[in-house]
């Protein structure tokens, strides 16, 4: 019964979205007052009944239904209850259910949240929001339910989550990562909304950022956790694999990243209006495509779920509506906006669209990159795969030059600023990033490496010109300098951090793929391996039991110069429900390094091949990551926003009345 | 005919992206020329098909039997095959956990004499799926020859879908 209701939910809120996708759109050009307020309820009825679907499908998960087939294919009745209720989102159909609940949520977060803005503008935000929802619907309807049943063949146990999926970092991950995705049809919706009003000015910059920055902040603490469980669970010792999806994930982040800093100008010079409008466009399809990319099994990722053709197609026609019909609205209405501010050369909006143009084309070669193996596939070329060195190639050159520029764009002024100013301010920065980089170069590895310099000096750059813009701003306030640092307006903080959140990931990616040290190696017990300065210890294995699983740890300890810092317990799993085993890595973490241990093949005779990873600086990446998510959340609460907002009750009056 | 400075400057921009654009381009062009690994069936491996020390990927199924370890150190060799042709893979190092007899692997190497020393040894990720260039170089070959595949791989979901 609790899947029947579950299904009908889905159907009725299919129902209401082709409502709201019509009535308040209509209503927007009519000028009928009554349809406009329509999409407030409707949008929340749909929200209600999709909560209620989900609620319906997290009951059959919690009470092991496995008549219903999608929980028999995902689900086993010895899992523990926080992943029977993850599990949910652990294959196809429940993840697309997720990602419609996500969907339909930020659209009524929408609805509450605009009491501010103006009638028309409002109707037709959540019209298009609407529009997209009864495309996600019908597609989960019509090939995706998850409340198939499998009846009367009833399975009395289910196939169980992959064990890979049986991670904390599970219960988080997706849902994040989904917010972000998700978040960024918000801003797609303000677009269109905007393109069909021919309303383009700051006002609209200004109601849309927030949206924008929450899209972007989730999406980035969203990749950075998928990225963080990829190094400890899969036991490669990597944390980016240029894996198709993942870069599925990566590409919408940089045009959203693009898509922040295009809005700032928007909003604060109006200029690059036609430009942000593209951008919002851009995020939202590469989030369509990635969705593509993942479900239709077009491409082999660690990330695919089961092949099915008539659902990629499905996606591929959803995408082809919303980027074609979206760029024919473009077309026709963009022209009509016109930018009337100037700026130079030497000025923060010149900066900004550098990293527009940067964060553009380390975009366009990572889309190369994954499409390449489809396009040669379809034009008949064979089979190939794009290795990570072309990304690298690109990436790693590009990332650096957009955080020197970034670092002479943040303290820029906007329409012009004197370059002697500038270099007065910056070589102090310069100075103590170029020396940090030597010390670092230093200290690490057997020889000198420029690479090593070059990553370090750089991202220590950035982190050193946001400090010292900190302390000159407050130094400039009344009163005591100390005092003045924690006095600063949000959006400042939020800059702030995001940029040496970027600064330390720079540091952290740079260094750690240069100065890690690997050693695979055959142990046996008794035996040890040293590995750059630690020695690791191997006194054997012992059984060990977990909920649902039997496993083999290796006990080792690891230590530095006779000194024991770390006991590390790599295991080998075996889950009840069958299968291969799994790798369990062991992690020591601290601020300067990691040592990483994970547990190969049992080789015979007590024997097991280990792998072994001393990794300087990799935490850097993830704190730089929550460092830049953070920095999103405190610009998303700006108190700012809701001032300006209130300010402007005549634009309700003069808009509706027109 | 003097230009608006507005206009001179967006003119500049334009040229300025298109300029980089185009030099970016041409790099990626060079750049992904250099980093492709086509792949490369067992049976077209053995027929000297594939050139010598490029990088390429090759895939199929896991001999059963054609597993050897060294006693010493992590070196292992094993054979993989599309139901046509065997190719003996070299490799040292750690083997992923779902790498075994008689599942799909795919390796990124290079071919020297006849071996393929592979620098990366992937498996199936998912006991369900089959990396897409097996299954159709397995589907290939058993086409071509008309016989159905080994009775190692009989066990396989060649299309690569959920079965229940």
């Amino acid at each position: 019964m609790i899947a029947e209701l579950g299904h009908i939910a889905l159907i009725v809120a299919l129902g209401l979205s082709f409502l709201l996708a019509a009535i308040p759109m209509v209503g927007s050009y009519s000028n009928n007052l009554l349809w406009m307020r329509s999409s407030r309820s409707l949008a929340t009825g749909v929200f209600v009944f999709i909560a209620l679907a989900y609620a319906c499908l997290t009951i059959s998960f919690m009470e092991s239904d496995f008549s219903v087939a999608y929980v028999a294919a995902t689900s086993n009745s010895m899992l523990p209850w926080y992943y029977k209720a993850s599990a949910v989102w652990g294959g196809h159909e429940g993840s697309f259910l997720l990602w419609v609940l996500m969907l339909t949520g930020w659209t009524f977060t929408v609805a509450c949240l605009s009491r501010s803005l103006p009638m028309a503008m409002v109707a037709r935000v959540l019209s298009v929001l609407g529009f997209l929802t009864i495309g996600f619907l019908l597609f989960m309807l019509l090939t995706s339910n998850p409340f198939d049943r499998l009846l009367p063949d009833t399975p009395s146990e289910g196939r169980d989550l992959n064990p890979l999926l049986q991670d904390p970092a599970f219960v988080f991950h997706p849902p994040i990562l989904y917010m972000g995705y998700v978040g960024l049809s918000v801003n797609f919706a303000f677009a269109i909304a905007a393109l069909l009003s021919g309303r383009l000015d700051s006002a609209w910059a200004r109601w849309s950022r927030p949206w924008a920055t929450a899209a972007w902040a989730f999406l980035t603490l969203g990749i950075a956790l998928g990225s963080w469980w990829a190094y400890y669970e899969l036991g490669w010792g990597g944390w980016w694999f240029w894996d198709p999806v993942e870069n599925a994930s990566f590409m919408p982040w940089l045009v959203s990243t693009a898509l922040v800093h295009s809005l700032a100008v928007t909003e604060k010079r109006g200029v690059f209006k036609s430009w942000t409008i593209l951008l919002a466009i851009f995020a939202f399809s590469l989030s369509l495509l990635g969705t593509f990319l993942v479900r239709s099994g077009v491409i082999t990722s660690v990330h695919a779920f089961a092949t099915d053709p008539e659902r990629g197609v499905f996606i591929l026609g959803f995408l082809a509506i919303v980027v074609g019909g979206s760029l024919a609205i473009y077309a026709l209405k963009a022209p009509t906006m016109r930018a009337v501010a100037t700026f130079g050369w030497m000025s923060r909006e010149m900066f900004l669209l550098l990293n527009n143009v940067l964060l553009i084309v380390i975009m366009l070669t990572v889309l190369l990159g994954t499409l390449y193996p489809l396009i040669a596939d379809a034009m008949g070329l064979g089979r190939i795969s794009v290795g990570p060195p072309f990304f690298n190639a690109f990436f790693v050159p590009l990332v650096l030059v957009l955080s020197v520029l970034l670092g002479i764009g943040s303290i820029s002024q906007w329409k012009r600023t004197k370059g002697q100013k500038l270099a007065s301010f910056l070589w102090v920065p310069a100075t103590a990033a170029v020396l940090i980089g030597l010390a670092v170069a230093l200290m690490y590895g057997d020889e000198f490496h420029w690479k090593g310099w070059l990553c370090a000096a750089i991202g220590f750059w950035v982190i050193a010109v946001s400090l010292r813009d900190w302390w000159n701003k407050a130094s400039k306030k009344r009163g005591s300098t100390f005092g003045q640092l924690l006095n600063m307006n949000a959006s400042f903080y939020a800059m702030m951090l995001a940029h040496v959140g970027l600064g330390m990931t720079v540091v952290g990616g740079g260094l750690s793929s240069i100065y890690s040290v690997q050693s695979d190696v055959r142990l046996v017990p008794g035996d040890k391996v040293l590995v750059g300065a630690y020695e690791f210890n191997f006194s054997g294995t012992e059984g060990i039991r977990g909920p649902n699983y039997i496993a083999d740890r290796a006990n080792v300890t690891v230590s530095k110069n006779g000194e024991q810092v770390a006991v590390l317990g790599p295991e080998k799993r075996r889950y009840f429900s069958g299968g291969n085993m799994m790798t369990e890595a062991a992690v020591d973490s601290s601020f300067g390094r990691d040592l990483y241990m994970a547990m190969g093949e049992h080789l015979g005779e007590g024997a097991w091949a280990v792998r072994v990873y001393v990794k300087p600086f990799i935490m850097w990446i993830w704190i730089g990551c929550l460092l830049m998510g953070l920095g999103g959340f405190v610009a998303v609460a700006d108190k700012r926003y809701r001032r300006l907002n209130a300010v402007h009750p005549e634009y309700t009056a003069t808009t509706s009345a027109a | 005919m003097a230009m608006h400075p507005v206009r001179k400057q967006r003119l500049m921009i334009v040229l300025f992206i298109v300029v980089f654009a185009s030099v970016a381009v041409g790099l990626m062009a060079f750049a992904l020329r250099q980093n492709i690994n086509l792949f490369y069936p067992p049976s077209k491996l053995i027929n000297g098909e594939a050139p010598e020390g490029v990088n390429i990927r090759a895939g199929g199924c896991v001999v059963p039997g054609s597993i050897s370890r060294s006693k010493t150190d992590l070196a292992v060799s094993f054979a993989i095959t599309d139901g046509k042709g065997d190719v003996t893979v070299k490799y040292t190092g750690i083997l992923p956990d779902l790498f075994s007899e008689g599942e799909a692997a795919v390796v990124n190497g290079q071919m020297q004499g006849g071996i393929f020393m592979a620098e990366q040894v992937l498996a199936k990720h998912d006991e369900n799926y089959t990396p897409v260039e097996v299954a159709e170089a397995m589907a290939d070959a058993s086409a071509k020859t008309g016989t159905s595949h080994q009775a190692s791989c009989d066990g396989m979901d060649m299309s690569g879908n959920k079965n229940y």
